[in-house]
């Protein structure tokens, strides 16, 4: 076979003594940065644009690839052991992987993470390896009515983490829709709900809103529970490594998640949440003990982390097939090419095979890399539990803001982590739950525009959302997700 | 990022040293360029910014580069920031182009671009207009009738609303008598949707610069019907929409531009930086991996294209409803 030859040719450049130390770095670099909340691998790899002038193509591909795969193991690690997840696309992970850790299964949590993160990456890369023709070709068949339609499945989803209280889930969740209002719109290019203030006009970044509700409430509520909550970190008990139950309860998920992660990662407006989002909603309605969802369930942490890094692999491959950027980090990669005065298009495999093969071969090289290198980071990571509790959160909302202020060394969006982490601490103390508002937040903008560019298209006909093959099917598929379970509920009562 | 009081003494023994009569090689012309870029990182503002940072570096016209990037919605976060902060700071420069007019007459800022000082244009890309590859729209003869019949039935996907790619396809409806409200403009953020969603036939025609269809008109999945500069892309053989019988011309332009309340002595000799930095072989090598257009342009012609450029522009965006 061709790819397999090729992939060869791959493999042999990739581990090349200097190339393989750029993965090292990369994938080293990586996982700080996934651990450390508001810095993603965009930004990173933004900073790290101006190398391209001195470092030769291939190295830099290798260094970006090790960074965008690590970034994505990385994430999980702060979800799970704090509560507080560093980029939107972890927000799944910590509602039931920092419940594990409560209850002193910190390490199993961790391990699932990074096992399944492996299991998803590979696959990944492999679809991508054999398949990214084929794939992206469907994706394309989505257009605005079909993505609005995933987005109200999604909202169905939502209704999954919603949390005891349906009045405040929902309370929770509508002011996320609410907040995604906020910026310029994009068709018509109005102003909603930015005061003047120009830092507004492009919206509220998931991250910070994320980092702030989740990372920065927590600190505070824990600060205001003060003497009660000591002790309440739970230390570890227990295998740091994962048991035999542990094995037989996640490698379904692993896989589930992964069908979830890499089409909807290679649809151009997919994203990694929507994945993480239906695969928790999944495993949940799957599990044979549904109420062990809120409480740690290891499913709930090892579907959402295969699907967001089996998604982190699908967007890439529209870039690489079609030269079609479909993330922030996607269009920093993108621009990465161009400074390199290669264009990523519909030729790139033919024009430049050597380096794409490198890049491809260098993600299976760096998913091992990132497995070695996170599973002996377990024992490390869950001594961060023995640091006591006002310094661990106290570095946490250092560590929050210097991320915040890095990434934009704006003043006010720090002010907006502080003002959404209040927001965490009153909802936290009221018993709301956080995570339908980050899901408002993303899947309100997605849901609206791509309501708006359809009807755009179909001269204002509603029709088109039912009448579209594959839109009218999702549509179905939602009412069935909303309908059957209270059919059966209300049969067997 | 702040500029302590020796870099600013060290600037201003420069500046002089730079007025000197001395040979230009024996010295940097500026011993450090405070760069400030009005979009995050990686963007096209960020990618000239950069490419003049190397230029200049590798000519030693400029002794150090201190980078600044604040991004966010066309510029109009940044551009307040450099106007307050860098006011009359002689070695302070901003990259900027036609996007941040549109964006400065949506936002209804007080500031514009006429608040900091035109130093040069620098580049300029033409806007191109498609159809997927498998449309039934061959030619732009046939896309003007479908124009013609009803605007409404003819999906046209782009940047952002009021951008430059929202603003041709306006120019272009109010050149065939049509109002341009009746556009069917479906705006992406980002390029990769808007890609995806012409190749992918969701929509009936694309407009966007050129570099950003180029590879997929490259290869076969987009046909371009024409292009919106006053003249041919060099090695297209797209013709422009001028050739074929509209009156429209318009192009995206980026340029440098100097802090508020700078004197002409100090705004003279950043001009005659950029035109050093101009006739360098690096930025000529930039030019041409990047395919960017020379359209070096300086002192008054540059102030009048600008102007010309913002009463055009709110012109339209009047026209298509987006501005009062």
């Amino acid at each position: 076979m061709d790819a397999l030859a090729h992939l060869a040719q791959g493999f042999s450049n990739a581990l090349q003594p200097a190339v393989l130390m750029y993965g090292f770095l990369g994938c080293l670099v990586g996982t700080l940065v996934g651990v450390l909340p508001g810095i993603g691998p965009a930004l990173t790899i933004a900073l790290l644009l101006p190398l391209t002038f001195k470092v030769p193509a291939t190295a830099m591909f290798v260094l970006f690839a090790g960074i965008y795969y690590g970034a994505m193991y990385g994430g999980s690690t702060t979800s799970i052991l704090l509560n507080t997840p560093g980029e939107s696309a972890s927000v799944m992970t910590a509602l039931e992987g920092n419940r594990m850790a409560r209850r002193g299964m910190a390490g199993p949590a961790l391990a699932t993470a990074a096992i399944g993160s492996f299991i998803a990456g590979t696959i990944g890369t492999i679809a991508l390896t054999f398949f990214s023709p084929l794939i992206v070709e469907a994706a394309l068949l989505f257009g605005p009515a079909e993505y609005f339609s995933l987005m109200l499945l999604a909202l169905v989803a939502v209704t999954s983490v919603l949390g005891n209280s349906l009045l405040r889930g929902l309370v929770s969740l509508n002011l996320g829709l609410l907040f995604g209002m906020v910026g310029v719109d994009l068709q018509t290019g109005q102003h909603r709900f930015a005061f003047g203030q120009a830092e507004l006009l492009d919206g509220l970044e998931v991250t910070i809103v994320a980092v702030g509700l989740f990372a920065v409430g927590e600190a505070m509520f824990m600060a205001w529970k003060g003497h009660a909550a000591e002790g309440k970190v739970e230390k570890i008990s227990g295998s740091l490594w994962l048991d035999r139950d542990g094995w037989r309860r996640s490698w379904k998920p692993w896989l589930r998640g992964t069908l979830f992660g890499f089409p909807i990662g290679a649809m151009p407006a997919g994203g990694a949440e929507l994945p993480t989002l239906l695969s928790y909603y999944t495993e949940k309605k799957l599990s044979k003990n549904p109420e062990e969802f809120g409480n740690g369930a290891i499913e709930g942490v090892a579907g959402p982390e295969a699907a967001n890094n089996a998604a982190a692999a699908g967007v890439l491959m529209p870039l690489l097939t079609l030269g079609i950027p479909t993330s922030a980090t996607a269009a920093i990669l993108l621009s990465a090419f161009t400074s390199y005065g290669i264009a990523p298009g519909p030729l790139l495999f033919q024009q430049q095979a050597d380096l794409v093969w490198t890049l491809i071969a260098s993600l299976y090289v760096g998913n091992v890399i990132l497995l070695v290198l996170n599973l002996p980071l377990v024992g490390l990571w869950v001594q961060l539990l023995r640091i006591p509790a006002p310094w661990l959160y106290g570095g946490i909302i250092l560590i929050s803001t210097a991320g915040v202020y890095g990434a934009s060394s704006s003043v006010f969006d720090v002010g907006l982590l502080y003002a959404f982490g209040l927001i965490g601490f009153v909802m936290r103390r009221f018993d709301f739950p956080v995570a339908p508002m980050v899901m408002g937040l993303i899947l309100g903008p997605m849901a609206e525009q791509s309501m708006r560019q359809a009807l755009t298209i179909s001269a204002g006909d509603f029709a088109t959302f039912a009448t579209r093959p594959i839109s009218g099917t999702i549509l179905a598929i939602a009412a069935l997700m909303l309908i059957v379970p209270r059919v059966l509920r209300s049969r067997n009562a | 990022m702040k500029t302590t009081r020796r870099e600013f003494l060290m600037t201003a023994g420069a500046l002089g040293a730079a007025t000197l009569p001395w040979p230009a090689y024996a010295a940097p012309m500026f011993d450090s360029i405070l760069m400030f870029v009005p979009a995050a990182p990686g963007g096209g503002w960020d990618g000239t910014a950069r490419a003049i940072e190397q230029a200049c570096k590798s000519a030693e016209l400029v002794g150090s580069f201190q980078f600044e990037n604040v991004g966010g919605s066309g510029g109009m976060v940044g551009l307040p920031r450099f106007v307050n902060q860098r006011k009359a700071q002689a070695n302070a420069l901003m990259v900027a182009g036609s996007v941040m007019i549109g964006a400065a007459i949506s936002a209804k800022s007080p500031i514009g671009i006429q608040s900091v000082v035109p130093i040069a244009k620098l580049t300029e890309e033409s806007g191109v207009v498609v159809v997927p590859a498998n449309s039934p729209i061959k030619s732009f003869a046939e896309l003007v009738a479908a124009f013609k019949a009803d605007p409404r039935k003819v999906p046209v996907a782009g940047g952002s609303a009021g951008g430059t790619d929202h603003i041709l396809l306006g120019l272009m409806l109010k050149a065939l008598g049509r109002n341009p409200k009746e556009a069917a403009y479906v705006a992406f953020a980002g390029g990769g949707p808007a890609n995806a969603a012409i190749i992918g036939g969701q929509v009936a025609a694309g407009i966007s610069g050129y570099s950003e269809f180029e590879e997929q008109i490259k290869g076969g999945r987009m046909r371009p019907l024409a292009v919106s500069g006053e003249s041919r892309i060099p090695g297209v053989s797209v013709p422009t929409l001028r050739e074929q019988g509209m009156n429209v011309v318009s192009a995206n332009w980026r340029g440098v531009f100097g802090a508020p309340g700078i004197q002409p002595a100090q705004r003279a000799a950043l001009e005659k930086l950029i035109a050093a930095m101009r006739d360098t072989a690096g930025w000529k090598q930039i030019l041409t991996t990047r395919r960017w257009a020379d359209s070096y342009q300086a002192g008054s012609a540059f102030e009048k294209y600008i102007a010309q450029d913002v009463t055009d522009t709110l012109g339209v965006m009047k026209d298509l409803g987006l501005a009062a």
